[in-house]
């Protein structure tokens, strides 16, 4: 826009901002490939291969009961490993981008 | 048999203490916030106050319906592991909201989801798209939860159905109306504890029935029914269907309007992403333990005597509870899910004024140039027609089979709603003709391949044959929606939106100048 600051089109333009950008996307995008391949690698079992999942580890118990929660708590161990990379990568570069923009964010809602 | 020893259907003096208690607390919260409810930010967004694990409980809350409650436990109680497939579905969606949308949506958006698709494109076409996605989208959901509550508490208290659906509009109208945000998403956060207090109290109590051991819980249901009930059934025989089910499942949860809407009220982008770990923590939780009620239910109390209380299997939790805690459990888990369906109505009916006033009222009619009195006046007004028409709805649609109506309204979302929203945030190229076609082609193509669906077509419309071989659409309305959004966006030119895209970068990824 014409009324943008010139310190925002320095950072937007840097090279910091632009490898920060591609991370995220980098690191959102291989999680999300995972949860695919867990999630429909799961519903393709047992579309494909009832058998497996029908085997017994136990007295009664078959092999699906764990994998079946399995796909649960992966799931929610996925969110967990994108919060700790958040947490501790990319707020910390926000913070040092955000801190060269000077006068910094809540003194203006850009519309 | 012992079908008699049921005191489900009569309204038991447990039952209604708890249902009152609960309704008491609710209204004494809603009083609270209704004196903090003064401006739209408040009305909307809960004034953008509410803590990460507050907003994870209340998110939890939204999602937890009575229908994955009872629906679930009984699918496991009937059919065994297929309820646990259904319930893995009902989780994934999670993880791929936090990594695709959470914070570029909490940075962009103001009080709706329409606010992102709409940030830099035309602001008239693009909201009423969005507003049209997102009111399909929630007027399916509602009218699936009100005839499952006419239902449900039909079933639980011997209330008259009419009654039942008219009580839950009146209850939660007052607490949209009078508390708004504030008072929804504290409603919800009871509701999510009571909820998950009352599911682990049950699944220990049935656990304490097999000393603790779920291979023993296991036995014994295979000894009773079989060792096809810890086995795959027919549930997913056809990959091309469970898949198709799955993306809706999976990529639906990232266009629900009600669900969007809360990454608003929370302060920035790192409360927003905390707030999805606590739900997706909660809801995992959740469905893990649900099985354990739905297997104790099928051979604590019998799977004749679940199907003979109602067909459907929904009352295998309550006749579980009945069963080992008594009747004031059994009062306390009717009034729980009671609870739970008032509290998501809430958040439906808050969502869908929200697309009302906030998008059609206050950017499409006025311009964006309405004073704070019109638009809480107006939102109030839209909060009142969105809950008057889900009661009627709810009403009109008595005694029909809706089961499918959550499953279309997920379909919507994931190919009308959803395509739109990833698009904005990702593709400089996308523009406004691009969100509309995207929107509509989604929202109308699911509503079209489910009504010449199995479902319709042949169950309900008696056709021999159905013309679309799919239950659930997603696996083709999906990527038309993305297919539309990009062929319109290309044979279309609109520089200032590709200019602005790139310049709104440091707001969608370092939050500057986030509301």
């Amino acid at each position: 826009m014409a009324r943008m600051r010139t310190d925002h089109r320095e950072v937007l333009e840097s090279t910091d901002f632009r490898h920060l950008v591609r991370r995220r996307w980098q690191i959102s995008l291989a999680l999300t490939a995972v949860l695919f391949v867990v999630y429909y690698g799961y519903i393709i079992l047992i579309a494909t291969n009832r058998a497996l999942l029908s085997r017994r580890i136990g007295a009664a118990t078959t092999v699906g009961i764990p994998i079946g929660a399995a796909v649960i708590v992966l799931a929610w161990i996925l969110t967990a490993a994108y919060v700790v990379w958040a947490n501790r990568r990319y707020d910390v570069e926000v913070a040092r981008l955000r801190g060269r923009v000077q006068g910094d964010s809540s003194d203006h809602a850009d519309r | 048999m012992q079908i008699a020893d049921t005191s489900l259907g009569t309204p038991t003096v447990s039952a209604v203490v708890f249902f009152l208690l609960i309704v008491a607390l609710t209204l004494a919260v809603t009083y609270w916030a209704a004196r903090r409810t003064r401006s739209t930010r408040e009305f909307y967004a809960a004034g953008r106050s509410v803590r990460p694990l507050e907003n994870g409980l209340a998110l939890a809350g939204d999602y937890m319906s009575a229908a994955s409650f009872l629906g679930i436990a009984g699918l496991v109680a009937l059919r065994g592991y297929d309820g646990m497939i259904y319930a893995t579905g009902w989780l994934v969606g999670w993880p791929a909201l936090m990594f695709l949308i959470a914070e570029p949506l909490r940075n962009l958006g103001k009080y709706t989801f329409a606010d992102v698709v709409a940030f830099r494109l035309r602001q008239v076409p693009v909201r009423i798209a969005s507003a049209i996605g997102g009111i399909l989208t929630l007027l399916f959901y509602v009218l699936a939860q009100m005839v499952g509550a006419g239902n449900l508490v039909a079933l639980m208290f011997g209330v008259r159905y009419e009654w039942a659906v008219l009580a839950v509009g009146i209850v939660m109208l007052a607490y949209v109306l009078f508390g708004g945000m504030i008072a929804t998403t504290w409603v919800q956060i009871i509701k999510a504890i009571l909820l998950l207090f009352g599911v682990t109290l049950l699944a220990l109590l049935v656990l304490v029935r097999f000393g603790f051991s779920l291979g023993a819980l296991y036995g014994a249901v295979a000894s009773r029914y079989g060792q096809a009930a810890l086995e795959p059934g027919g549930l997913v025989s056809d990959p091309v269907d469970a898949i198709s089910l799955g993306l809706a499942l999976m990529l639906g949860l990232l266009g629900l309007p009600h669900i969007l809407m809360r990454f608003y009220t929370v302060p920035d982008a790192r409360a927003a992403r905390t707030s999805v770990l606590y739900a997706t923590g909660f809801i995992g939780y959740f469905y893990l333990i649900i099985p354990i009620v739905g297997f104790g239910a099928s051979v604590l109390v019998g799977r004749d005597i679940i199907r003979k209380v109602d067909a459907g299997g929904n009352m295998a939790a309550p006749l579980v509870a009945e069963l080992l805690g008594g009747t004031p459990f059994l009062g306390f888990i009717a009034a729980v899910a009671f609870a739970t369906i008032l509290a998501v109505v809430a958040g439906l009916t808050l969502a869908g004024a929200s697309a009302l006033s906030h998008d059609i009222f206050t950017h499409a009619i006025r311009k964006g140039a309405a004073s704070e009195q019109d638009q809480i006046r107006v939102a109030r007004v839209a909060t009142l027609v969105f809950g008057i028409v889900a009661v009627i709805l709810g009403i009109l649609f008595k005694g029909q089979n809706v089961a499918f109506m959550v499953g279309l309204a997920f379909a919507i979302a994931a190919s009308g709603n959803f395509p739109a929203l990833l698009l904005s945030i990702v593709w400089p190229r996308f523009n406004t003709a691009g969100a509309v076609w995207s929107i509509l082609t989604g929202a109308l193509l699911s509503v079209i391949l489910i009504v010449l669906s199995p479902t319709i077509w042949v169950d309900l419309l008696h056709h021999a044959s159905a013309v679309f071989p799919l239950r659930n659409p997603a696996i083709v309305s999906m990527p038309a929606g993305f297919i539309a959004g990009a062929l319109a966006s290309l044979v279309t030119s609109e520089p200032g939106a590709e200019a602005k895209f790139h310049d709104e970068k440091l707001r969608t990824y370092l939050g500057i100048g986030a509301e």
